[in-house]
């Protein structure tokens, strides 16, 4: 299993934008033209249309400044197309790097297995739901499926972008393997779970290209909020002309164009898709992939996090964290017997004994070859202990394990456990932790009992303050465990979580999910296992482990190709960052309009009433200047926020007062004033063109 | 029987029931009461002089000089010196045809009249046209305004005292009894009515 | 006392009369609209209707309901108006021409009261008080049961019934208004506002002159006029008549009482869906556009620009000596942000920007406070605009008191902002296209143009006010205006409705520290900044031909 969260290194850095892509996007961008493409954006479909018009009456009735608002008219059209060119530009990148990985393998099938073991040989793209194939080392698996036969090592690199190989065996929630992925050792059988043209990787290319996407729920909502506002100037400027004539100065139809696309929210009509397409993208930097953009937006909203403990909130594994000895007994002597008992333990707790032992009390770890005689007891889950036996004197057992393994052992021999030791076991599970009670006996004496290891689960380091972080940001979090509540209770409160379940079985998760979501909540989760995929499906962000089963992966909305389970307080963010970004740019294109009303109108009417000039608080040289200057502006904001609408708005994780008047006065303040410069400074060039002064 | 008619009949018994509570039973509660408590109010405040009546102490009626040629409709009246003007009205202070003469602010017309009243009531006054009060240039909301600004009345005393030979010291003390200060103190602003005020240079002696 | 200090001692008083009723009559309200219980009188009245009062109904039959109810009081309206002359207490008025008819019954059954007719001279008392005073009621009603609907969208869960519409009905009319109606029928009645069946009563004036003096049932309606914000008068000047607005202290009432309900109702709502920050919150909004537009007003009729206003000396044309600068614009800035319309001095000689500031108050969507139910269910629309948007800067998808904004919700909200700004620019570009129509103004270059925008305006957001210059009692401003007030109050309630049932569909979702607060300053203020760049965008180009071009003189 990779932790890597950096993004990987073939795939394009998060945030950054090539001003080659722009370039490169160009073509795509015209070929948007098309008005059976653009009529999906009724914003910018205006746009094109004012630009027709206005290009038949420049054609009609030609003037510089006529042929210039109609250049500055397409222009608009073509940036907005080229924000989605760009947007979906990086999504091709990556779909070419996957494409490549997609080959044509032939696949070896097995005609009746389990019954025989006859192969036939078949095309990949021959393979049906519920075939048999079988890989072998350094062959490619050639469609997604589950392993129900054997155990292999397997390079997914291709998908993950990580280059470790990771185990896929039958049975467990290991069993997942993907089409195009590289078997490295060994040989495994593998049920095909997908139809041909449906693998993982056929999806996963749909998704990152934006083939498959689909306006999200709030998109749709936003889309309907833009086009009554395009109705509403639609009407404001149409009824405008016969006003306008009362007053004696009806406009020419290139102004009243003008005015029309200056007023319309085309900056954000241009950016939404890209806006969404890039939020999709974030998550495949991340290497997540969303299944669908309602996914995502459903991230930004969630309430409750469930979240495993192990990986999660803690490392993998439990580590000695002290020695506490029995009565009589000298806390070196206890740590000399728990180092001896784990020398050979290599498992992380028997590591972290080990090292214990030498970081607290000084004692070498000494190399298995200094006890050249002693005979290792390795743990087994019928002993439930774990030791050595060395030769010195009459002979030392050293043993180690679970309370009552030990204790049995322990009387078994002759011995006795005092209360004492009772006592400090029951102190440490009462504390969350896990206690390891370490014996000795010397010849043929009844054993003794020395102490107890106290081992306990290490919280990550900085998850108190995520936590505490995402409580800011109103969400819950529920660490899922299969520990003994008190164990729960002890690491929940250290880790901060608000609150836990403990020896959850996937009913238990299930429930409670159900139960939060009667309350209104929005739930996200993570999981791996087939007994898990009912509560994935269950969950309104569902997050697949790539190492899960199929059946996981196919009953979430998201699969993080690294499985990593804290990703998914990331993957909240990229939803709240994308509807953030989508909120900022709607209330700045809205601003915008302000300050293009004080250079339009008095450009229009000033003629015939003097004192609307008092408007023209910018001072700008002329009316055509002031209108070419507006228009200018309104085309070349949308390629100034490009890289914004792909990057997405900076997100800082606080409450959402605070995210609000922040968000305001960048973008809602912002928006009313940047104009109002970024005009003036236009009108200062424009004033000097032949024709527009 | 269709939903649809049966909403509709539903709407139309409710109408009907409705139209008997408040439109019916309502307005003659009001008007019972209010003819037995404060019977002059609800009748209009009218004032008698001499046990005639007069008018009625909150409209406006013209003081004016008869018509030299009463069949003329287009003579214009002329007022009466020996009376205390009101404002001027867009209707000729005629209850029938209450409301405001709608001139804008910039109207040519409105400029026109403004500045010809102010010189006919300059002239008529006897005073300098700079000081002729606002109230003396702009016809009312109603057309029936039943007021005066103090300084308008004050700017008339010396006329009316001239015409009808009583002394000003005199008339200043009726403008003063005949001011209404602001409701309560402090609701509106103070005024003279010009019918009481009047009715009480009438029976001046 | 200066006039400066009784124009902030009145306004202080008015303030002060209205937070004192904030919390008693909004909490009083909500219990009328959540209680299951009947009075007995009510049981009798459901009986002989033929309605069940316990039955609550899905949102489409509420409208239904609504629209059936509405319909039918056209229709009756419009009978009663032209059968008036073989009717009781007609006073001998002459016939009214269909086209006049039917815009003045669409007008008072939308709550408009638009009036191309002269009060005095074409109505009879009976129709003035069975048929203009009970729509005076009964469209009041209709607008605090359309919000009451919505508000249980909000609160419901799971559910598909948003109310029972007769009996919101019914217990609005009866147990809300007609109360407060008959004590200040009375108190208007003591003070001058006469009341009782006389006709035109002759009498001799000093000068031996005639002088007809007039009556009628004008308390019993002036009242509910205010109260349910209609606004139509009972004479042709309204409440610039000495008979229905007789002093400073009648005028103060008259402003209360077109206030009290639409800045009550924010009550209702934060007690209704149990926070009551959430109504601080919106009459918070509401009442800041309201104090800057009394405050502008004020200001710039003090100011008196414009040629002839500078040259009369101050802002007096079409005002009233008794009420002055800051009692006339305090009723203007009141009127026109009510959705009520009446007047008691005359918006078309006010300046050019407190002229203006009357459109603005009238476009911003009568909203604060707005009419009776319809200001509150207007903010609510903008406020889930403003949700919409700033919610997604929270980095959520948006809610708004727990219940989701999707595209449905979204739909409708858009479709109530179109309507009226689409109502309004096409009926006046029309207008002002038209030669004939054009000459319907009084008053020429961009103060006639303002009176046009304003007719479409007012129309269209059911004020009823106009800048009376202009000639409407034609053929064609009477359907257009008709259709104007027509579509601009009953589209609006079907998207209303809709989305009441949209929201009652919803399960909510809980408050946490991640959603959008939505009662602290932060968004009064940016719900304000919605209202004002929603509209101030959408209408600016016609307002700078209008008023802000003949202010920019």
């Amino acid at each position: 299993m990779s932790t890597t969260l950096e993004p990987v290194p073939h795939r394009a850095a998060a945030g950054l934008l090539d001003p080659k892509l722009l370039l490169t996007s160009l073509p795509d961008a015209v070929k948007k033209l098309d008005p059976r493409v653009m009529v999906k954006n009724p914003v910018m479909f205006v746009v094109e249309v004012g630009s027709v018009v206005t290009t038949v009456a420049a054609i009609a009735d030609p003037s510089v400044f006529a042929w210039a608002i109609t250049a500055w008219l397409w222009l608009t059209t073509v940036f907005a197309n080229l924000a989605e060119a760009v947007a979906e530009g990086r999504g091709k990148a990556q779909a070419d790097t996957l494409r490549r990985t997609k080959s044509d393998a032939t696949a070896r099938r097995l005609v009746d297995w389990p019954a025989s073991s006859a192969e036939e040989e078949v095309a990949g793209t021959a393979l049906r739901l519920g075939d048999h194939v079988v890989v072998e080392a350094g062959q490619v698996i050639p469609g997604d499926g589950d392993v129900v036969e054997g155990i292999a090592s397997v390079d997914e690199s291709a998908i993950t972008g990580e280059s470790a190989p990771v185990i896929r065996e039958s049975g467990g929630d290991r069993s997942a393997v993907t089409g195009g992925t590289k078997v490295l050792s060994d040989r495994i059988v593998v049920r095909i779970g997908s139809e041909p043209g449906k693998t993982f990787i056929d999806r996963m290319i749909a998704l990152v290209e934006g083939a498959a996407r689909q306006k999200t729920p709030n998109e749709i909502a936003l889309n309907i909020l833009l086009a009554s506002l395009t109705i509403v100037f639609l009407i404001a400027v149409v009824t405008l002309q016969p006003m306008a004539t009362y007053a004696g100065a009806p406009q020419p139809t290139v102004v009243l164009v003008a005015l029309i696309v200056a007023l319309i929210p085309t900056t954000i009509g241009a950016l939404l898709s890209a806006i969404g397409i890039a939020g999709m993208d974030r998550l495949v930097q991340r290497n997540v992939l969303a299944m669908s953009g309602r996914a995502v937006e459903a991230a930004g909203d969630v309430n409750t996090l469930l979240l495993d403990k192990t990986g999660t909130i803690t490392l993998g594994n439990r580590q000695a964290a002290e020695f506490r000895p029995a009565g009589g007994v000298t806390v070196e002597e206890l740590a000399d017997a728990a180092q001896l008992s784990s020398l050979a333990d290599e498992t992380p707790e028997g590591r972290s004994i080990v090292v214990l032992a030498k970081t607290g009390y000084g004692l070498r770890a000494r190399a298995q070859g200094e006890l050249a005689h002693a005979e290792w007891v390795p743990f087994t889950a019928q002993t439930r202990m774990s030791g050595v036996d060395l030769p010195e004197g009459d002979g030392r057992q050293v043993r180690k394990g679970a309370a009552a393994s030990v204790a049995n052992w322990v009387t078994g021999h002759g011995g006795s456990v005092g209360p004492e030791v009772a006592q400090l076991v029951d102190g440490i599970s009462a504390a969350g932790g896990t206690p390891l009670v370490v014996a000795d006996r010397e010849g043929e004496r009844p054993p003794r009992v020395l102490g107890v290891i106290h081992l306990k689960d290490v919280v990550k380091e900085g998850m108190r303050e995520r936590f505490a972080e995402l409580r800011r940001m109103g969400i819950k979090t529920v660490m899922i465990t299969g520990d003994n509540p008190l164990t729960a209770r002890a690491i929940a409160e250290e880790a901060g979580v608000d609150d836990f379940l403990a020896e959850a079985t996937p009913e238990d998760k299930m429930a409670l999910i159900k139960k939060e979501q009667e309350g209104g909540k929005l739930v996200a989760m993570t999981g791996d296992g087939t007994n898990d995929a009912p509560a994935l499906a269950q969950a309104d962000v569902g997050v697949a482990m790539n190492t899960g089963t199929m059946a996981a992966k196919e009953a979430g909305n998201m699969v993080d190709l690294d499985s990593n389970p804290t990703k998914l307080i990331e993957i909240v963010e990229i939803g709240k960052q994308l509807l953030i970004t989508r909120g900022a740019l709607t209330t700045f294109s809205i601003a915008n309009d302000v300050a293009k009303y004080f250079a339009i109108i008095p450009a229009m009417f000033a003629g015939v009433y003097p004192g609307l000039s008092h408007l023209n608080i910018m001072g700008l040289h002329s009316p055509t200047s002031a209108i070419t200057s507006a228009i200018v502006f309104n085309a070349l904001v949308i390629v100034g926020l490009i890289p914004l609408a792909l990057r997405g708005v900076k997100y800082r994780p606080s409450d959402a007062g605070s995210l609000l008047s922040r968000n305001i006065g960048v973008y809602g303040l912002g928006g009313l004033v940047v104009p109002f410069l970024g005009i003036k400074l236009i009108d200062l060039v424009v004033q000097f063109v032949p024709g527009l002064s | 029987m269709p939903t649809f008619l049966r909403t509709h009949l539903t709407a139309l018994r409710m109408l009907l029931v409705m139209t008997v509570i408040l439109g019916i039973a309502y307005p003659l509660l009001v008007t019972g009461i209010s003819q037995l408590a404060f019977p002059d109010r609800a009748d209009g405040s009218i004032v008698k002089a001499d046990g005639k009546e007069i008018g009625s102490g909150l409209l406006a009626q013209g003081f004016d000089l008869p018509k030299q040629n009463p069949d003329d409709p287009d003579e214009q009246a002329q007022p009466d010196p020996k009376w205390f003007q009101p404002r001027p009205s867009a209707g000729g202070h005629d209850p029938k045809s209450s409301g405001a003469s709608n001139l804008g602010p910039n109207s040519e017309e409105l400029l026109k009249a403004v500045e010809e009243r102010r010189a006919a009531v300059a002239a008529f006054d006897g005073v300098d046209p700079a000081s002729v009060p606002p109230d003396a240039l702009t016809a009312s909301g109603s057309g029936l305004d039943p007021q005066i600004s103090v300084a308008y009345a004050k700017q008339q005393v010396q006329r009316v005292a001239k015409a009808r030979g009583v002394p000003a010291e005199q008339l200043d003390r009726l403008v003063e009894k005949y001011t209404d200060g602001r409701s309560l103190g402090f609701l509106g602003q103070p005024g003279v009515n010009v019918l009481l005020l009047n009715r009480a240079v009438a029976g001046l002696k | 006392m200066g006039d400066t200090l009784a124009g902030w001692l009145q306004a202080i008083a008015l303030v002060g009369a209205l937070a004192l009723c904030y919390r008693p009559l909004g909490d009083y309200i909500a219990r009328l609209l959540t209680t299951s219980k009947h009075l007995r009188a009510e049981r009798a009245l459901y009986r002989v209707v033929g309605v069940d009062g316990d039955a609550d109904q899905r949102w489409p039959v509420y409208l239904r309901s609504v629209l059936a109810f509405s319909a039918l009081s056209v229709l009756f309206l419009y009978g009663l108006i032209r059968l008036q002359t073989h009717l009781l207490l007609s006073l001998g008025v002459p016939e009214m021409e269909a086209h006049q008819a039917w815009n003045t019954a669409i007008s008072f059954t939308t709550n408009t009261n638009w009036q191309s007719y002269s009060g005095e001279s074409a109505m009879g008392h009976l129709v003035q008080m069975a048929g203009l005073a009970v729509q005076n009621f009964v469209s009041a009603a209709v607008g605090i049961a359309v919000v009451a609907a919505l508000i249980r969208g909000f609160t419901r869960n799971r559910t598909d019934r948003v109310g029972n519409f007769w009996v919101d009905l019914t217990r609005i009319s009866l147990r809300l208004l007609l109360p407060i109606a008959i004590v200040f029928a009375l108190v208007l009645a003591a003070n001058g506002v006469v009341q009782n069946f006389h006709g035109f009563h002759e009498v001799t004036t000093l000068t031996g002159g005639q002088q007809a003096v007039p009556g009628g049932p004008v308390a019993s309606q002036e009242v509910i006029k205010l109260l349910g914000t209609n606004g139509g008068g009972f004479y042709n000047a309204n409440s610039a008549h000495p008979f229905e607005n007789p002093t400073g202290f009648t005028n103060l009432v008259e402003v209360f009482l077109l206030l009290v309900i639409a800045f009550s109702l924010p009550r209702t709502f934060g007690r209704m869906v149990g926070d009551h920050r959430q109504g601080y919150a919106i009459v918070a909004v509401m009442g800041l556009f309201w104090v800057a537009s009394a405050a502008l007003i004020t200001f710039f009729e003090h100011q008196h620009g414009g040629t002839a206003l500078q040259a009369a000396g101050a802002a007096m044309e079409g005002k009233e000596q008794r009420f002055g600068i800051a009692g006339s614009s305090l009723f203007a800035a009141s009127t026109t942000l009510t959705s009520t319309g009446a007047v008691n001095s005359f918006h078309d000689s006010y300046s050019p920007f407190g002229g203006g500031l009357t459109i603005f108050n009238m476009m911003l969507g009568e909203i604060a406070p707005g009419g009776t139910g319809s200001g509150l269910y207007g903010m609510l629309i903008l406020a889930v605009v403003a949700v919409f948007v700033a919610g997604l800067m929270v980095g959520r998808t948006p809610e708004y008191l727990g219940k989701k904004l999707g595209g449905r919700e979204m739909k409708f909200a858009s479709l109530y902002i179109l309507t009226t700004p689409a109502l309004v620019l096409i009926g006046a570009g029309t207008a002002i296209a038209l030669p004939g129509e054009r000459a319907g103004m009084l008053n020429s270059g961009p103060h006639g143009f303002s009176e046009v925008l304003y007719a479409f305006t007012s129309a269209a957001n059911n004020n009823g006010s106009a800048f009376a210059g202009i000639t409407v009692n034609t053929a064609w401003y009477d359907t257009a205006l008709g259709l104007a007030m027509v579509f601009g109050r009953f589209l609006p309630m079907v998207f209303v409705l809709a989305l009441a049932g949209s929201l009652a569909r919803q399960q909510p979702v809980p408050a946490s520290a991640g959603t959008l607060p939505t009662h602290r300053p932060l968004f009064v203020g940016l719900l304000s900044g919605v209202v004002l760049i929603v509209v101030g965008l959408t209408y600016f180009p016609a307002l700078a031909l209008g008023p802000i071009a003949e202010g920019l003189h």
